[in-house]
Order: C-alpha cells, then sequence, then structure tokens
C-alpha cells in the first residue's frame, strides 16, 4: 500500500520516468543500439570513413530514406501498409526533375495534386473498409506508369534551389545528420506530442474506442495519408536534389527499406504502436548497412542486395527476441 | 417508474433494437432521474448492453424515443451524449493501449488541447484516479499496455468521471468491478454513491447481485430484450431478482424419455479442469453424454472447450481426451464457414481423408457425402454445390453440424453454436444431436441460453473462468444456474 503509494507519488512527480520500465527501455534503446553497432563495424573497417567527409559520402542517400521511412510510419499507425510509396516517391522525382524545374508552379500543383490523392486513398480505404496492401499495390503501378509518361529515359535537371539545399554543407556537423535529427524532430513532436496526434495514434491502437469518444475515423485516416503524401513528395525532392536527375524507377527499393526502417526503429505492424525517432535511426542504418559497410567488408557488388537481405534478417531477428521477451 | 418529482436526466420510451432476427431491445421504456443509481439486472442476451450503447449514443435504436433532461433528442449520437453529459464505462475496455494514461483522457476531452495539454490531461486523470482509487500506484505517464488490467479498468472507470467543458450527469457502469480486487472494488462502488449523493446519477450493470442491491436506489430487471421488474431496490432481495431474471413460472422440466437411459459404467471421454481452477473440481464427459457448459458469457468456457480441443493433439496434465474430436465454433462467419467454398466443400473439409482418390479429393464422393448429409440435416438448398453463403444463417450452421457429425470425430465440442438461429433450425439440430448421443458420441455444449440446457445430461456452471457448480440432469433448474453464475457480493 505505502509502496503504491509512494511510487504514485513519484510518479506525479515525474511523470515520464513512471512510464519507462527496463523492458520498455531496451527495447526504446534497440534501434540506437544496431545503428551503434554499424558503426563500429565500419569504423573497424575503415576509420577514415569516420569523419565529417565519410558521413557526409555515407549518409548522403540517408536523408531521402529516412523521409520515405517517416510516411510509412504515418501509414503503419493506423494499421496500414503503403506499397506505393516506392513508385511515389519515383514519380515524385519525376515531376521535380521537369515540371518543377521548368514551371515550379505547375509542378508546386501537381505535387500537391498528388498529396489529395494520397488524402483520399486513405478515405476510400476507409470508407471502402479496403484492405491497404490491395489499393497501394494498384496505386504503385499507377504512379510508376505516370512516372514512365513523364520521363520515358532517365534524364531532367532538379531546380538550382534543391541542388543548393541538399548541397549545403554547414560547418562541423554534416548535413545528413542535422537534417535527420530535424526530420525525427518535427515527426516526433507531430506526432507524439501534440493533441492531435494522440487521436490519430490511437486510431490505430483502438479505432472503436476513438470513434466512441466522438472522433471521426474518416479523417484520421485522410490525415494519416496525407501526411504520408506529404513526406513522400519531400522524400523524393530531397533524392532528386541529390542524383541531381530523374529516373521513373529511382525510388522502387523505398517500398520495403520504408517499411523495414519503421520496424527497425521499433514500430509494429499493428496496434499504433510507432516512433519516429525510431524510424528515422532505422532509416540510417539501413542506409549504412546498405552499402558503405558491405563494400568496407569488401563484398562483391553482385552479393551486397543478397547481404543486405541477410542483414536485415538478422537484426529484425533481435528485434523479434527482444519484444517477445516483453510479452 | 422514476418518483414523479425527481427530475428525470434521460428517458427512453418503446426503445427497439433488432440484429437480424434477434430482437436485442423489444420495446424498452427505461428513465433515470437526478440523485439516483439505478443497477440493470439481467441473464445473458437479455439486453442490457444494447439498451446501454443505445444510451451511450453508439447504437442507434430502430424505433422509440430518447429524451435527456425533458427534451426530445433527435439524431441522438456520441458527440450529442458527450455535450448532455451521458458518459459511459464500457465493459470491453475502450483504453488505447499504446497511449498513456494521460493521452487516453485527453482522447475523451477534445477541450485539451493547446500548449501543455499533457500536463493537464494527466493532472486531470490523476487527481480522478486519486479521488476514487487512493494509492492507485497509476503515472499518467504509463502506456496502458503495460498496465495490469485491474489498473487499465481503474483508469477508465476514473476516466468516465474526468470533467473539462461538458457536464457530468449520466455515468453508466458496465461490470465496472470485473477485474478489480474486492478492496478496489468497495473503493469505487463507495465512490459512485458520493457521486449520485451530489446530485448526478449513475446505472449499474454488475452479474454481483450483492453489488447491486446494495448500492442501487432502484433496480431495473431485463430479459429476452423486455423490462420485466422495476421498482425500489429495497423492494428486491436476491431470491427475488433471480426468480425476476429466469423464466419465473415455466418448469425447467428433464425430458423423462431419456433420463432414465444413461449408461453408468461408459468410459470417459473428456476430463478436463479449468486453467484457474483452484479446487479439484473438474469436468468428466462419459461416452454417449451431452455435457452442457453453462454460466455467463466470457467466464471460461470457450477457453475451457479449445484447451479440450488442443488436449486431443498433445495431452496435458489438465485435459484428457480419449477420442477424435471435432469443433462446431458458435461465431460462424469469423471461425466457422470458408465463405469462398460450395455447401458440399464446407461439408467435407473435417473429412477430407476419407473423400480422396489417390492423391486428388474426389469431386464425386465428396458431393455424394455432402448430398447424405444435407438430407440428414435437411439443409434447404436447391444444390448442394452452390457457395455457403447462398444458405441462410441457421442453414449454413447446421452445414457445420454436418461437417463435425459426418466426421470421425466422437467428442464434439460445441462452442455456444445456436446463436442467431431460428427455433426450427434449434429443434431439427436438438434432436440430431440426442440421436447421435445414443449412438455413443459425446458433447460438449457451450450454451449462453439456459433452456438449451435442458436437452443436457449434465451441466457445469462456470464463473471468472472455473467451474462453480456441477449439476446433474434430475438437479438442473433454471433458477440454479443462475443462483451459481450470479455470485453474491462478499
Amino acid at each position: 500500500m505505502s509502496m503504491a503509494a509512494s511510487s504514485a507519488a513519484a510518479s506525479a512527480r515525474l511523470p515520464w520516468v513512471a512510464g519507462i520500465r527496463p523492458r520498455r527501455l531496451l527495447r526504446a534503446l534497440l534501434p540506437a543500439l544496431s545503428l551503434t553497432l554499424i558503426l563500429i563495424g565500419i569504423a573497424w573497417l575503415n576509420p577514415r570513413a569516420i569523419s565529417y567527409f565519410g558521413f557526409n559520402l555515407m549518409l548522403n542517400l540517408a536523408i531521402p530514406i529516412a523521409l520515405a521511412t517517416i510516411a510509412q510510419m504515418f501509414v503503419i499507425t493506423g494499421n496500414d501498409l503503403d506499397l506505393s510509396i516506392g513508385t511515389f516517391v519515383g514519380f515524385v522525382g519525376c515531376v521535380t526533375a521537369t515540371w518543377l524545374r521548368d514551371d515550379p508552379l505547375v509542378g508546386a500543383l501537381v505535387l500537391i495534386g498528388a498529396i489529395s490523392v494520397y488524402a483520399a486513398l486513405g478515405a476510400l480505404i476507409y470508407l471502402r473498409n479496403l484492405p491497404s496492401i490491395v489499393v497501394t499495390l494498384g496505386m504503385s503501378f499507377v504512379w510508376q506508369g505516370l512516372a514512365i509518361l513523364l520521363l520515358p529515359k532517365p534524364g531532367g535537371k532538379a531546380p538550382d534551389w534543391l541542388l543548393q539545399l541538399m548541397g549545403f554543407k554547414p560547418p562541423w556537423v554534416p548535413f545528413p545528420i542535422i537534417a535527420a535529427v530535424v526530420i525525427a524532430v518535427v515527426a516526433h513532436v507531430g506526432l507524439m506530442r501534440t493533441s492531435y496526434g494522440a487521436v490519430l495514434r490511437g486510431a490505430g491502437g483502438n479505432p472503436v474506442a476513438i470513434s466512441r469518444a466522438g472522433w471521426s475515423l474518416l479523417k484520421t485516416k485522410a490525415i494519416m495519408f496525407a501526411l504520408a503524401g506529404t513526406f513522400g513528395v519531400l522524400s523524393g525532392m530531397a533524392l532528386i536534389g541529390i542524383t541531381t536527375s530523374a529516373d521513373a524507377n529511382i525510388g522502387n527499393g523505398y517500398t520495403l527499406l520504408s517499411i523495414a526502417g519503421v520496424i527497425l526503429g521499433g514500430g509494429e505492424f499493428v496496434g499504433g504502436r510507432v516512433s519516429p525517432i525510431g524510424a528515422v535511426i532505422g532509416a540510417l542504418t539501413l542506409a549504412l548497412a546498405a552499402s558503405p559497410l558491405l563494400t568496407f567488408m569488401h563484398i562483391p557488388p553482385d552479393w551486397q542486395v543478397g547481404a543486405n537481405g541477410a542483414i536485415l534478417i538478422i537484426v529484425l531477428a533481435a528485434r523479434a527476441l527482444i519484444s517477445r521477451r516483453e510479452g | 417508474m422514476a418518483d414523479a418529482g425527481a427530475t428525470v436526466i434521460v428517458r427512453l420510451d418503446g426503445v427497439e433494437k433488432h440484429f437480424g432476427a434477434v430482437r436485442a431491445l423489444d420495446g424498452v421504456d427505461f428513465s433515470v432521474s437526478a440523485g439516483e443509481c439505478v443497477g440493470l439486472v439481467g441473464h445473458n442476451g437479455a439486453g442490457k448492453s444494447t439498451l446501454m450503447h443505445v444510451l451511450a449514443g453508439t447504437l442507434a435504436p430502430d424505433d422509440g424515443g430518447i429524451a435527456v433532461g425533458g427534451a426530445d433528442q433527435i439524431g441522438y449520437a456520441v458527440v450529442l451524449a458527450q455535450r448532455l453529459g451521458i458518459r459511459c464505462v464500457f465493459q470491453e475496455l475502450s483504453l488505447c493501449p499504446n497511449l498513456t494514461v494521460a493521452e487516453n483522457a485527453r482522447i475523451n476531452h477534445a477541450a485539451l488541447k493547446g500548449l501543455g495539454w499533457r500536463r493537464r490531461a494527466g493532472d486531470l486523470i490523476l487527481a480522478k484516479l486519486d479521488e476514487i482509487f487512493p494509492g492507485h500506484g497509476i503515472g499518467p505517464g504509463d502506456v496502458v499496455r503495460d498496465l495490469p488490467i485491474g489498473k487499465r479498468q481503474m483508469v477508465e472507470v476514473a476516466r468516465a468521471f474526468t470533467v473539462t467543458v461538458d457536464p457530468l450527469r449520466l455515468v453508466i457502469l458496465d461490470e465496472p468491478t470485473s477485474s478489480l480486487d474486492s478492496q478496489t472494488a468497495g473503493q469505487l462502488l463507495a465512490f459512485v454513491r458520493r457521486v449520485v449523493a451530489g446530485g448526478a446519477s449513475g446505472v449499474l450493470i454488475s452479474h454481483l447481485l450483492g453489488e447491486v442491491l446494495e448500492n442501487s436506489d432502484r433496480i431495473v430487471v431485463m430479459r429476452d430484450g423486455k423490462v420485466v421488474a422495476a421498482d425500489r431496490a429495497a423492494a428486491f432481495d436476491r431470491d427475488k431478482l433471480v426468480t425476476a431474471m429466469g423464466a419465473a413460472g415455466k418448469p425447467a422440466h428433464a425430458d423423462a424419455e431419456r433420463a432414465a437411459e444413461r449408461p453408468t459404467a461408459a468410459p470417459v471421454r473428456v476430463r478436463a479442469r479449468p486453467e484457474r481452477q483452484a479446487d479439484g473440481a473438474e469436468l468428466v464427459a462419459h461416452e454417449g453424454e451431452v455435457i452442457g457448459l453453462a454460466g455467463l458469457s466470457g467466464h471460461g468456457q470457450t477457453e475451457l472447450l479449445l484447451a479440450i480441443f488442443n488436449g486431443a493433439a498433445r495431452r496435458t496434465d489438465r485435459i484428457e481426451v480419449t477420442a477424435p474430436v471435432a469443433l462446431v465454433a458458435g461465431d460462424r462467419q469469423a471461425d466457422g464457414i470458408f465463405p469462398l467454398w460450395s455447401i458440399g466443400q464446407n461439408i467435407g473439409i473435417r473429412s477430407i481423408a476419407g473423400l480422396r482418390k489417390g492423391l486428388l479429393i474426389s469431386r464425386a464422393s465428396e458431393e455424394e457425402f455432402a448430398a447424405a448429409w444435407q438430407k440428414k440435416m435437411n439443409i434447404r438448398t436447391p444444390d448442394i454445390r452452390n457457395n455457403i453463403l447462398s444458405l441462410s444463417g441457421g442453414n449454413q450452421q447446421k452445414a457445420l453440424f454436418a461437417r463435425a457429425l459426418g466426421s470421425d470425430a466422437r467428442i464434439v465440442l460445441m462452442d455456444d453454436p445456436m446463436r442467431g438461429v431460428d427455433i426450427g433450425t434449434k429443434r431439427e439440430v436438438y434432436e440430431l444431436i440426442r440421436q447421435e448421443a445414443r449412438n455413443g458420441r459425446t458433447f460438449l455444449w457451450y450454451t449462453t441460453e439456459t433452456d438449451e440446457l435442458e436437452n443436457c445430461d449434465h451441466v457445469y456452471v462456470f464463473r471468472n473462468g472455473r467451474i462453480v457448480a456441477d449439476l446433474r440432469r434430475g438437479e438442473l433448474t433454471e433458477e440454479k444456474v443462475i443462483q451459481s453464475s450470479f455470485q453474491a457480493a462478499g
């Protein structure tokens, strides 16, 4: 009794400490732990890579991956899955390298329209009770088709302001790391700290409770998909800012990378349990494991994709083990 | 029904709600006055929960009127109910497990927004928890999923009593103490009495009759979607409530025809002890017996059936099964039928090993098998090859029975299989069960309908995951079953 009372008093003083149990802490730290392991591996194989220049090089592509992962995370929060995010990023890339450069107004309108399409898809999935996997799989071919129509062969050029932004070299800290922190903080504050963010996550945890409390599930679903579309657009633009020109197939790998990033970051497919900070760390881990680590391990390019998959399985299996013990 | 002088908070006039053929509410008049606590009791499926959902605005009635504070409500729904000060603690918890306690409080209060909302939400829920359950040990930052079930219920209850902008006029509590220990349950009920004394109202639904008798000003008894008794709490006692809940005056007869024919030395088919059973009581089923599993729904009957089903494959120290089993699922849409398959395929799947020709399924013998059972079960369809969904609900259930009875299983487990089935079909199936039992099959039959227990040789009543009564056919009366299912508090 007195124990309970004193712990209640303690929790009143330090509300955020009270909620953290050892296993939860371990779970929350797991994404950071796997990133550290990968970094140690890289440092051991090639100490020179751990430098301003090295990080700039290794993490360059991590920015679009992190943005796509956040996009996927919004969809997963609502117990859905977006299989079209990869081709959507490719489509946005093609728009960015053509219309957005030649006629910024048209380009911006097209991108805003694409976000509205995402919101409409969320509404459709809710209203017709459709499986999101089927709808987004279908949409992935639509985005891919549009991208090919727009840019039948690789080409185009990124707008200059975008090139400048992505080529920004701040002192001391490499740009990709600053970008990752900004992305993580924005997503964390938006989804985890705002009052409506709680409703959005609740819609994934217990939709019946949310609708019984008088909230519109149609609205939450549409907003989640619109947010996914927004971050998908940012991802596509960031990608083109780095690669300077576009290709209709440029984002195809992002679908699975983004899902893996969310799960690696401590998210779960159902139940509205996600972590924006974890998702960004997961994306960084994947970006580093994808090519720098394997190159330093002298794994020939032919085997890199397979080795990449193996790393993914190992990390996700470790996560599953820890979650299971959590019970 | 309420005292004429008191202000009526909410009044339902002739409310009806149908789910398919089931009349969940069949013309209910119900009212709650300011400053009173109304106890609502009734057996399974009496319509208590439906009534509560109508009051809370989560279900729209098919017919009848709702008036709150004397004003008729049109388009009554959750948002309006909240604005009018009607809150509800639902039986199945309606917290979001992935959110913290404070965030869950925010879900119910649209006004908790803007800067510092987390702190305000945390303070709000913590203050209420402290008020109702001193020494609760719950922090506002705790994630609900990490809390044990009892503490979740405390949060849920406390949340219903928190006030921001909307008033608090009526709190409906559906089995609020089911996961609480006696001390916290006492804290809650004392708090409810304080709130009621302060002028708000409460509706208390509980299977603990003592709890209802002690804490209500007035008690309403429901049966079969109707209000069958309503009076001051002082006018009731335990026996009167039990009588009112059961089918009073209807003799719980045993059809004498088969009472005597039980072979006493038949071999034991199933021996099972529920996981939470502390004493030595266990369920024993002999060959050719029909065993009933009774009690309120969700008190461990389905769990035991599933444990027996699994026990057939792998023996445990709790479960002993000596013959092949088949299960007839209660929720046929979720667990029973294969919706894309034909009627014949649905019937044959449990017996597929015997319908093979080489490595392939013989279409001819499958259809022959299905046709034989269609005839035996009297499944009404022009063609056994039609999709299973072309059948009515009752006939789909018959197909599921045919699947089990047509198999090699000597033991048939039935998980409340007659839900939403019409009376004609039920009679046909009862007859078939008796016939099969005479041929040596054993039936374990969980049912929420007390009438069906008359078909059983032996009835085990469950409460809180344990067997609490073991009634032989001769001793079986509806009153005894209800008596055992509803425990007196304290």
